[in-house]
């Protein structure tokens, strides 16, 4: 598996692409900064959502046992699965019972984990993703590259060329309304020869048994209401005990997320539709491993809104397709390393420790200090590469050691003053992208003497 | 063999020493605006409707400058706030509603910070009308304009509905470049109707 370094150098090498994703990401973080200052108990919101959260973490099966009672008795099926293969097997069968052959499913992070299309596929099941971005991504076999807005990576004229080969639009069109009416007509004739419909869950409400999810575009609302079967999958994490608490996460979530005050669409599901079914799929794949190991449980609380990847200034100059993992970005990096911690050892210092994620996260994961947690077990497990650990010992030592300090520092002054050529030298892959600041000619202990001080 | 279910509820319940902690307290200042309803206009704009306000009397005119404007030919009248008698008839399948042009339903109430009207089911023939129509008009009552969505969802506390949403503008997706296109798969255009 390659590194996060590795991929982030073949993603900076289309400069021109790599500079639009950063500043795209950033306009998206600048707006939620805007219309989070127009809520002036942000912060209590936060710590309100973060208090939930916790207290859902910590109640998990209780919380799970009143959810399953309360949706059955509301006429949901409720499934269970411990794994990806588990959660794949049921919803294949109950397809497979009802000769279900054409399936529209809506954004969810959960199946994509579960790697759930190419399984239903493999049985001959069409199954046709519907959130614009979503479809964009499925049409060129690509996994989404963030987890709001799947197709950031990718410019208009990329898609205008997938529309243009598959979707059979003119050769050359670019415009983002065009290209998106296209898509709506492809996907409208989806929907409605759609047999039954797949979705995520973003809410799952314990004293209710009813479900939330939230969309922009409209496309679960369309998939859930027209074909006669609705399968919503979610991670046992999903759960609020309280429909009140949905005040708080639904005034956080597009905030957080796009900069919008609410989605498009927030829809509450109590049981099916008339004359419908509804399957709800609970899936543990490994969370309740997470939920064992103290230090990173926090990371369960978790509402995908993308905060910490548009702020992230590691994700937005690297892509999400760096990070190998189904959740890039610094959520990505925490649940990837803490799940496995071999495979995905890269992660951890795919990170400046800036703490951004941290400051915007709407529900106070302590994101750069868990990231710094998966380093210090990354070191004491011994799974660090041998370089990282000696530089590591050496950096340790200069820094407990002031004469070194001083001597290392005098001598960086005077090979970048007087022969940066060969640091350049020494260090190739250090200065490929990057250069020396310029260097004073004195230490700030030096100028501090020279002014008198101490 | 131990079932998923069982597996699950026994490692959640051996990964934590035990349930703890009280339900915590949701104590949030709650937004006061001084006119919510202006607020509520200010917000559906902001998120690409438009807002009209009139009488119950001026229902059917404002309505009809929607369908002029939208040109809309295949019109459907949901049960709206105030209507007395019958639901409209089933219709034979969601898929049927496909031609509608322009749809027209109630909200229950509708939220100032966020521009978001409540429909639910029990107002609606078929739930999927509200996505298959090109325009959306939903009517609702000037005294049901609440400030923010603690109101809103003590207001659904005691409600009863199989299916419900919070509607926000009309549809949209950005899911290209990043540039802002309103209608992806439902409505077009949203227009609210707050009835005095």
């Amino acid at each position: 598996m390659a590194s996060h370094g590795d991929n982030a150098n073949v993603f900076v090498r289309d400069e021109g692409r790599a500079k639009w994703h950063d500043e795209s990401l950033w306009l998206i973080r600048t707006k939620r900064d805007s219309v989070a200052r127009t809520v002036p108990e942000w912060e209590e919101l936060r710590t309100a959502a973060a208090a939930i959260k916790e207290y859902t973490v910590a109640n998990l099966p209780d919380l799970l046992e009143r959810f399953e009672t309360n949706a059955r008795q509301r006429g949901a099926v409720v499934h269970w699965a411990a794994d990806a293969a588990a959660h794949n097997r049921i919803v294949a069968s109950i397809l497979e019972a009802r000769g279900v052959s054409r399936v529209v499913k809506s954004k969810s992070m959960l199946t994509e984990e579960c790697g759930l299309n190419p399984y239903l596929e493999c049985r001959g099941v069409e199954v046709v993703d519907t959130d614009l971005g979503e479809r964009i991504v499925q049409l060129r076999n690509e996994p989404p590259s963030h987890i709001v807005m799947p197709a950031i990576h990718l410019r208009r004229q990329e898609v205008g060329e997938l529309f243009a080969r598959e979707l059979g639009t003119e050769p050359g069109l670019t415009d983002p309304t065009r290209l998106t009416e296209a898509a709506r007509r492809h996907l409208r004739d989806k929907f409605l020869g759609a047999e039954a419909g797949i979705t995520g869950v973003n809410f799952a409400i314990a004293e209710s048994g009813g479900i939330v999810v939230c969309t922009n575009e409209g496309n679960a609302d369309l998939g859930t209401s027209l074909p006669p079967v609705h399968i919503a999958c979610m991670g046992i994490e999903k759960l609020v005990p309280r429909l009140s608490d949905l005040a708080v996460f639904t005034r956080l979530l597009a905030r957080s997320a796009t900069g919008q005050p609410i989605t498009a669409y927030t829809s509450h599901m109590n049981g099916p539709r008339d004359g419908a079914e509804l399957h709800i799929v609970i899936v543990d794949n490994g969370r309740s491993e997470l939920l064992a190991k103290k230090d990173y449980r926090q990371a369960l609380g978790c509402i995908r809104c993308g905060a910490c990847l548009n702020t992230c200034p590691v994700y937005r100059r690297s892509g999400g397709y760096s990070y190998e993992s189904v959740i890039p970005g610094p959520i990505g990096s925490v649940l990837g390393a803490a799940r496995d911690p071999a495979r995905h050892q890269s992660l951890p210092y795919a990170c400046t420790m800036c703490g951004s994620c941290t400051d915007v996260c709407p529900v106070k994961i302590d994101l750069h200090a868990q990231l710094f947690g998966l380093r210090r077990d990354l070191v004491s497990s011994g799974a660090m590469t041998s370089g990282k650990r000696s530089a590591s010992r050496v950096v340790s030592w200069v820094l407990q050691n002031p004469r070194a300090y001083e001597a290392l520092g005098s001598a960086a002054r005077f090979i970048s003053l007087r022969l940066p050529w060969l640091a350049r030298f020494a260090l190739p892959a250090w200065f490929a992208s990057r250069d020396l600041p310029e260097m004073p000619k004195r230490s700030f202990r030096q100028q501090m003497e020279d002014l008198g001080g101490e | 063999m131990a079932s998923d279910r069982d597996t699950i509820l026994q490692s959640l319940r051996d990964s934590q020493a035990a349930a703890s902690g009280d339900l915590p307290q949701v104590r949030i200042r709650p937004e006061v605006y001084a006119d919510p309803v202006a607020h509520f206009s200010i917000a559906v704009e902001s998120v690409g409707g438009r807002c009209l306000r009139g009488s119950r009397e001026e229902r059917v005119a404002l309505i009809g400058q929607v369908i002029e404007s939208t040109a809309a030919r295949q019109v459907r009248w949901e049960q709206l706030p105030g209507d007395t008698g019958g639901t409209l008839g089933a219709v034979e399948s969601p898929q049927s509603l496909a031609g509608v042009d322009l749809l027209v339903a109630g909200g229950r109430f509708a939220v100032a910070e966020n521009g978001a009207v409540w429909v639910d089911d029990g107002c609606l023939t078929e739930r999927a009308g509200l996505f298959l129509a090109q325009h959306l008009v939903l009517v609702v009552r000037l005294e049901d304009v609440v400030n923010d969505m603690h109101q809103a969802y003590e207001r659904l506390q005691s409600a009863d509905f199989g299916y419900g949403v919070f509607i926000s503008g009309p549809s949209k997706t950005a899911d290209i470049e990043q540039a802002l296109v309103i209608g992806a798969h439902g409505p077009r255009s949203l227009t609210v109707v707050l009835e005095s």
